[in-house]
């Protein structure tokens, strides 16, 4: 009796021994759990889940204090990654949140821009470059279409322009072959 | 007799070569209308270096390469620019791309060409001259050569030149050697000398005996010990550069390896007699053979002006009334053409018009029974259909796993599929979508770099102000104990505009409102003063300034690799 | 239209169509020795197959022309058909048709998608539920005994009457494996027992033939590359050094090799059953462990196991171990031979 006390007591001793070195040394730091989904975050730094960028929301994602579906540029495919990564459903987008848009860049017309600056400050990746009083203009390959320059300009000159396809970012399509459906059940073309 | 390596797989599909290696190589001859395309190559376009309205002789360069994977583009014949804008090219996506608009005038003027003794030039200026003389792979990856021409980390030991030509139909390759071997070997022999290789194997597939022939006699004609023909046995795709390489050294160059750090480069034949061209006589690459072929009267091998339209070249060769299609390539690699109104580039090998009689429509695929043909035929020796089951189920990751990269496309595993599954077409989606996925994966990170430096950036502004505030009161906070009896505090404050005093933000306000005005006066007398009465060349130059600013619109990032190579 | 433009003429309906060709020697043989009670067992699992195919489809709102048209249904019911006794009760063979297409197939998403061997599913539900109507075979043709003409096998199949005067145990035997099994409990010697009228040249008398016609099927299989010789030589192989061990180890209890090739379904196996593609692996080397595991366990069933034959569960068995088989033996790709397997994750672009 004694000795069965005394040797499953050496033993939560030495395992818990063993868990606090542990805990030591292969201390992480910071949040790993938010670096994961910021990962999974489009990094538009848009807003439009109503926290001011990306980490914010992975932050908010991590804390359980955001649902998943409030990220709009992320899309469907991004609503799936982040409920695969923190082993949640799917869920769709809200009724209230606005559904995705197609991949656009801002676009300023440099006639009717009076220099006034207040975009570059609104641009969350400083992608516009110019001056007060100076025209303005978008460096496209940084902008992420994130429209946040838009309601601040005081003479609407910039639109946001949506990207097309070219021939090198063109993508093969998944191959479909409907299947003739069954007349009683038409509405199901199954692709195999 | 030399020892040949064997590779996996493979298939024999009927091969349709005869029609058209009946007559010699015809010229095309000038269109009405030439259409060239400034990205006619792996990598960067080319940018344009000429203007709308100028004349153009034979040969000028129309683009000149940017960035280090990059071609020259030419002026096929002289004549005058009448436009440099986007135009439907020949493309499986049926996308416009930036294209320079030549009529020809007829003359056909060459600028001056300079011959060149290429024993008498150094490799790497001759690597240079073929970048600027706009040379690229012409067995159908348009990869430029110079680049390829570049040493590995090891010495390169044989040049392979590729005249196997596996694909059916397919015999522009053919007739260039059976008429042209001379200029061919010459090529290869710079090749040879710039690659600084012991050996040329010249790999030709035992259907073609005239070329072999013909090569032969151009290689003894030419003294050259280091070269020889080898006839390889007739199998596709054994004219894929990977499987040449291993049939003919028995070395296997995986995917995403230089094969130059193994020891060996491979070229085509077509390629070696424009690099010849381009060396010794001084003339870019602005041709090439073309076989049309498929439901025509006439199938025929062409010399082909790069840019002329493809309906004015089938229309040489009488397509049959039942066309239903053109496909730019052979049957089992090539792709539709958008239309008939896109031009020839130097990718274009072949143009085969179909008809229903000749290629029937697929049939319904049916689901995989993994009967493991596709893996029985596979050259790269991987598992189509595991690679299929994960493309299928948009399981990139495992595809990957699984060597989707490693996959040359080469369609015979859908060639044998008994449930007539379209294979390649899932592995080109999985690849195409996988590279966007990583692009989308740079932009995000860099979107999150420049965020992150941004965010550190307001914040050392804040500290920065923070502190200058802090000292300035304390300055102040001295300057009152030295003045002990002065002026109310509150009159300093006009100094700076203070938050909360409302005639500051009033006269902002005014400010900005002011300037919106004029602004909008502005846009409105823009727009009413210096847009009309202006001069076509005027004219031209605003199109060519919207259009280039429509493509960098277009643009959102510039993208390194296109998923079309 | 995409690349490639020409296909091969082949198809799932000429694939399946030329197993079902290479089938018929057998069956021929099969009439021969015991009667034509096999024809009308496939009939009624032709039958029964397409019409649950048809429903199936129907139910899962599949296109039913282009599936009920690739012969797979029909060379599941053949398969089923020859693997139970051929003078059985008609529901015999329609339950166990019905619960291989609907379920064993259907279930798992239908063609292509099956786990498990259709025909092996519906072999292992009867023997497991109708065991003693599983063990009714007939008397082959020669052995003197009575004999059924035409009318009076389909009428025990359709009524379950037999003629005046005889008894089901005087037109049915054991099975030449069963036999074997029951007289070695009952302490004779190998030998003794192969002496008696039921055992042939190799095998039991009549099995033996029908044995050897599979083989002639399997070989017309092999020529028209339906099938690769991998499977069945893995499986007879490992069948046979099994059987060798405990024959040179003990004669007089373990029978030869040889008599294990061609006494039950072992050729059926080795040819037909095994190189169901849908349900075996995709890799050389895991063909080869496939095989070789369902050789070894059909000689583990079949000496020390409960049931009559090993076949069907061994086959069973191994079907459970294909995806695992196949995900450890993928062959190295062109040019990643010599490194092994670092390179995949190397060459892996990560896609965090």
């Amino acid at each position: 009796m004694l000795i069965a006390l005394l040797v499953m007591s050496a033993l939560a001793l030495l395992l818990g021994a063993v868990l606090g070195f542990s805990a030591i040394k292969f201390r992480v730091e910071g949040n790993p759990l938010v670096d994961k989904i910021d990962a999974v975050l489009p990094q538009t730094q848009c807003g439009q889940c109503g926290y001011p960028g990306c980490k914010p929301y992975a932050t908010a994602i991590a804390a359980g204090e955001a649902d998943i579906n409030c990220c709009p540029p992320g899309g469907e495919e991004g609503i799936r990654k982040l409920a695969d990564l923190l082993g949640v459903e799917f869920k769709p987008f809200g009724a209230d949140t606005a559904g995705p848009k197609p991949k656009s860049v801002a676009f300023i017309d440099e006639s009717t821009c009076i220099g006034c600056t207040l975009c570059i400050q609104a641009c969350p990746v400083d992608a516009i470059v110019g001056a007060a009083k100076q025209m303005h203009t978008i460096v496209a390959a940084e902008c992420t279409g994130c429209e946040l320059c838009v309601p601040p300009c005081p003479v609407d000159c910039i639109s946001m322009a949506v990207i097309a396809d070219n021939i090198s970012t063109w993508k093969w399509q998944y191959p479909v072959f409907p299947l003739r459906a069954v007349p009683a059940a038409s509405q199901t073309t199954a692709n195999i | 007799m030399r020892t040949l390596y064997h590779f996996h797989g493979g298939v024999h599909p009927p091969t349709h070569k005869s029609q058209s290696v009946q007559t010699p190589i015809a010229q095309a001859g000038l269109p009405t209308r030439l259409l060239v395309p400034l990205h006619q190559h792996v990598g960067n376009s080319a940018k344009p270096s000429v203007q709308v309205g100028e004349r153009v002789l034979k040969g000028q360069i129309f683009g000149m390469p940017e960035g280090s994977v990059s071609s020259a583009v030419h002026a096929p014949t002289s004549g005058i620019i009448s436009a440099i804008d986007m135009q439907v090219v020949a493309h499986p996506s049926g996308l416009p791309d930036l294209c320079v608009t030549l009529i020809p005038d007829g003359r056909d003027e060459w600028i001056k060409r300079e011959p060149l003794d290429y024993r008498s030039v150094s490799p790497g200026d001759l690597r240079q001259l073929l970048r600027f003389a706009g040379v690229v792979g012409l067995g159908g990856a348009v990869f430029p050569s110079d680049l390829k021409l570049r040493g590995g980390k090891h010495k390169i030991t044989t040049l392979v030149i590729n005249g196997a030509e596996c694909e059916p139909y397919i015999t522009c390759d053919d007739m260039l050697m059976r008429e042209r071997a001379d200029e061919i070997v010459r090529g290869a022999e710079m090749m040879r000398y710039i690659l600084a290789a012991d050996e040329v194997l010249i790999g030709i597939e035992d259907n073609k005996p005239e070329a072999i022939a013909a090569m032969r006699a151009a290689v003894i004609a030419n003294r050259l010990a280091s070269m020889e023909i080898v006839p390889v046995p007739t199998i596709y795709p054994g004219g894929g550069a990977k499987q040449l390489i291993r049939v003919l050294t028995g070395i296997e160059v995986a995917a995403g390896v230089r094969s130059t750090d193994m020891g060996v480069q491979c070229f085509n034949v077509a390629t070696a007699y424009s690099a010849y061209r381009a060396i010794a006589h001084g003339e870019p690459l602005i041709s090439r053979i073309v076989t049309v072929t498929g439901n025509v009267q006439r199938p025929q091998n062409f010399e082909v002006l790069i840019g002329m339209p493809v309906h004015e070249l089938v229309a040489l060769a009488q397509p049959g009334s039942d066309t239903n299609g053109h496909i730019m390539g052979g049957p089992m690699m090539g792709v539709t053409l958008p239309s008939d109104r896109v031009t020839v580039t130097k990718a274009t090998n072949c143009i085969i018009e179909s008809s229903p009689a000749l290629f029937p429509p697929p049939r319904q695929p049916l689901p995989c029974i993994r009967c493991t043909r596709c893996a029985e035929v596979c050259p790269a020796e991987l598992q189509p259909q595991e690679l299929y089951w994960f493309a299928r189920a948009r399981d990139f990751g495992k595809a990957q796993e699984y060597h989707l990269f490693d996959c040359i496309e080469c369609g015979a595993c859908s060639y044998v599929c008994p449930s007539s599954i379209p294979l390649v077409q899932y592995y080109r989606f999985a690849k195409s979508e996988i590279w966007a996925n990583e692009r989308e994966k740079e932009a995000a990170n860099l979107a999150r770099e420049r965020h992150e430096y941004r965010e550190l950036r307001i914040e050392r502004d804040k500290q920065e102000k923070a502190e200058k505030l802090a000292q300035k009161e304390i300055a102040a906070l001295a300057a009152k104990a030295a003045a002990p009896a002065a002026q109310p505090p509150a009159q300093t404050a006009p100094a700076q505009p203070a938050v909360g005093d409302p005639n500051a933000g009033d006269t902002a306000q005014q400010m900005i409102n002011a300037a919106i005005a004029r602004a909008k006066e502005q846009a409105a007398a823009v727009k009413a003063k210096n847009t009309e009465a202006l001069t076509p060349q005027q004219q031209a130059e605003i199109a060519e300034i919207e259009a280039r600013r429509a493509k960098l619109r277009a643009m959102s990032h510039p993208d390194a690799e296109s998923p079309q190579e | 239209m995409f690349s490639p433009f020409i296909t091969q003429a082949s198809s799932v309906r000429a694939i399946m169509f030329q197993v079902l060709l290479a089938l018929l020697p057998a069956i021929a043989v099969y009439v021969w020795y015991y009667g034509p009670a096999i024809l009308v067992s496939i009939t009624l699992a032709s039958i029964t197959a397409l019409a649950t195919e048809a429903a199936m489809l129907r139910l899962r709102r599949r296109p039913i022309a282009p599936f009920l048209s690739d012969n797979s249904a029909l060379l599941t019911a053949w398969l089923l058909a020859l693997s139970i006794p051929p003078l059985a009760p008609w529901w015999l063979v329609v339950v166990g048709t019905l619960f291989a297409i609907s379920v064993s197939k259907h279930l798992y998403g239908g063609l292509g998608s099956n786990p498990f061997n259709p025909a092996m599913i519906g072999y292992a539900v009867l023997i497991i539920s109708f065991p003693v109507q599983m063990t009714h075979w007939i008397t082959p043709h020669g052995l003197g005994q009575l004999e059924l003409s035409v009318m009076e096998q389909l009428r025990y199949i359709f009524a379950g009457q037999l003629p005046a005067g005889a008894t089901l145990d005087a037109v049915t035997m054991a099975t030449p494996l069963d036999t074997l099994k029951t007289q070695l409990h009952l302490g004779h010697a190998v030998s003794d027992i192969l002496g008696m009228p039921i055992y042939g040249h190799l095998a039991g008398h009549g099995g033996e033939m029908v044995a050897l016609a599979y083989v002639l099927g399997g070989a017309y299989l092999l020529a028209n590359r339906i099938i690769t010789w991998h499977l069945p030589l893995a499986f007879l192989a490992a069948l046979f050094i099994t059987a060798g061990i405990f024959h040179l180890a003990d004669p007089a209890h373990y029978v030869s090799p040889v008599f294990h090739w061609f006494s039950g379904a072992a050729m059926l196996g080795a040819f037909f059953i095994l190189t169901d593609p849908v349900t075996s692996p995709t890799t050389i080397r895991g063909k080869f462990i496939f095989a070789a595991g369902a050789g070894f366990l059909t000689y583990i069933i079949r000496v020390f196991g409960g049931f009559p034959d090993g076949i069907a569960f061994a086959t069973l068995l191994m079907n459970i171990c294909v995806p695992l088989i196949d995900a450890y033996t993928q062959p190295p790709v062109f040019g990643k031979k010599a490194e092994g397997k670092n390179d995949s994750a190397s060459g892996k672009k990560d896609m965090q």
